[in-house]
C-alpha cells in the first residue's frame, strides 16, 4: 500500500481543503477546519470500498495522524 | 375475565425471530398467549428464541427469506394464521456516493422484497384467517427522518410504508389489517461494533426527549396491541414509536 495514494483518496472526502495541506503528519481532526463527522463517515466507507478493510469507530478513535490511518488500514488488510 | 389485548388462540409467524426485535417480539407474542411460529436463519440461536418462549406449542422454521424459494417452502409448511409480524431486517450506514448496486440489492431483498415476497405468497396460498392482522416493522429512517448514511436503508423502509396501504385496501374486505410499526433507534446487536462508537451512541440517546432508546420488548408491546383485536378497526397505519425523537 502507498501512503501518496492513501493521502489522495483520504483528501477526495473533503470539499474545500487543498490537497497540499495533507500530509502523513496532519492531525486531521484538529489541523483541518472542513473536518466534520459526515466526512468522518465518508472516509471509514471509502476505506472500505477501496481497500476492503471494515474500520470501527472504536479502532479509529485513538488515531491522530492520516499516517496513523494508513498504518491502521495496513495492520487491518 | 379474557383480555382485548390477549392473544390467545391465535397462530402469529413471526420474522427475524433469532435475535434483537424479532426475539422480544416472538417472547411478547408468547406471553400474551400467542402459538409462535419463528423463522430466522440460524438454527441456534433460533432454538435460543424457541426455548424462552412461555407456553407451549410453538414451533420454529430456519428459513432465508432473502430467497424467493425459502418463502414458498415456508409458506407451504404453515398452519392458517391469525397474524404475521415482519421483523427480519439489516442495518446498514453507507453514504450514497459509495453505495453500490449490491448494496441496493441485498438491502431491498432483505428489507423490503422478503416482506412484500412473503405477504404475497401467503395471500396467495390462502394462509390467513380472516380477521388476521399484518405488522411489519419499519423505521422513523426514511419515513420520519433519516441519518447520514442511511440512504439505501431508508429508502427500504420507505417502501414497506408505501407497500401496506394498497395491500390494507386489498385486504381489507377479509378484514385482514395490515400496519407497520416505525421504531426510532432500539437497543438490539444490530447497533453495536459499528462504525458508530459508543461515545456516539451516549451522545444520540441524548437527542431522545426519553433520554434513551427504546428497548425490544418495547416494540412487542405495540406488536401485541396490533396483533389484537383490540385494534380491530386499525389499518393502515404507521404507529410511531420513537420516545419523542421526531417531535424536535
Amino acid at each position: 500500500m502507498d501512503i501518496k495514494k492513501f493521502i489522495e483518496d483520504f483528501a477526495d472526502q473533503f470539499d474545500e481543503t487543498e490537497l497540499d495541506e495533507f500530509k502523513p503528519e496532519t492531525n486531521y481532526r484538529e489541523d483541518l477546519d472542513e473536518w466534520s463527522s459526515l466526512i468522518g463517515l465518508a472516509i471509514l466507507n471509502m476505506i472500505d470500498k477501496k481497500y476492503g478493510v471494515k474500520l470501527t469507530a472504536t479502532d479509529i478513535k485513538d488515531t491522530i495522524t492520516i499516517e496513523d490511518v494508513f498504518n491502521l488500514v495496513v495492520s487491518k488488510k | 375475565m379474557r383480555s382485548i389485548f390477549s392473544l390467545i388462540g391465535k397462530t402469529i409467524l413471526i420474522t427475524g425471530a433469532s435475535s434483537g426485535i424479532g426475539k422480544a417480539v416472538a417472547q411478547q407474542c408468547a406471553a400474551a398467549g400467542a402459538i409462535c411460529i419463528i423463522t430466522a436463519r440460524n438454527q441456534s440461536r433460533l432454538k435460543h428464541t424457541l426455548d424462552s418462549l412461555e407456553g407451549e406449542g410453538h414451533q420454529m422454521v430456519v428459513a432465508d427469506l432473502a430467497d424467493l424459494s425459502s418463502i414458498e417452502r415456508l409458506s407451504s409448511e404453515l398452519p392458517k394464521l391469525n397474524g404475521v409480524v415482519c421483523c427480519a431486517g439489516v442495518v446498514e450506514i453507507k453514504m450514497l456516493k459509495f453505495s453500490e448496486d449490491d448494496d441496493l440489492q441485498q438491502l431491498f431483498n432483505t428489507n423490503a422484497f422478503s416482506v412484500i415476497r412473503l405477504v404475497r405468497i401467503l395471500v396467495q396460498q390462502k394462509r390467513l384467517h380472516k380477521e388476521s392482522s399484518i405488522v411489519i416493522i419499519s423505521s422513523i429512517s426514511g419515513v420520519k427522518c433519516g441519518y447520514l448514511g442511511g440512504s439505501i436503508y431508508g429508502a427500504t423502509k420507505g417502501a414497506l410504508e408505501g407497500f401496506i396501504k394498497a395491500t390494507a385496501l386489498e385486504l381489507a374486505p377479509q378484514k385482514i389489517r395490515v400496519n407497520t410499526i416505525a421504531p426510532g433507534m432500539i437497543e438490539t446487536p444490530l447497533i453495536n461494533d459499528s462504525i458508530i462508537d459508543a461515545d456516539q451512541l451516549e451522545a444520540d440517546k441524548l437527542r431522545y426527549p426519553m433520554k434513551r432508546y427504546g428497548l425490544p420488548e418495547e416494540v412487542g408491546y405495540a406488536v401485541v396491541y396490533l396483533l389484537s383485536d383490540a385494534s380491530c378497526w386499525i389499518t393502515g397505519i404507521s404507529l410511531l414509536l420513537d420516545g419523542g425523537y421526531t417531535l424536535n
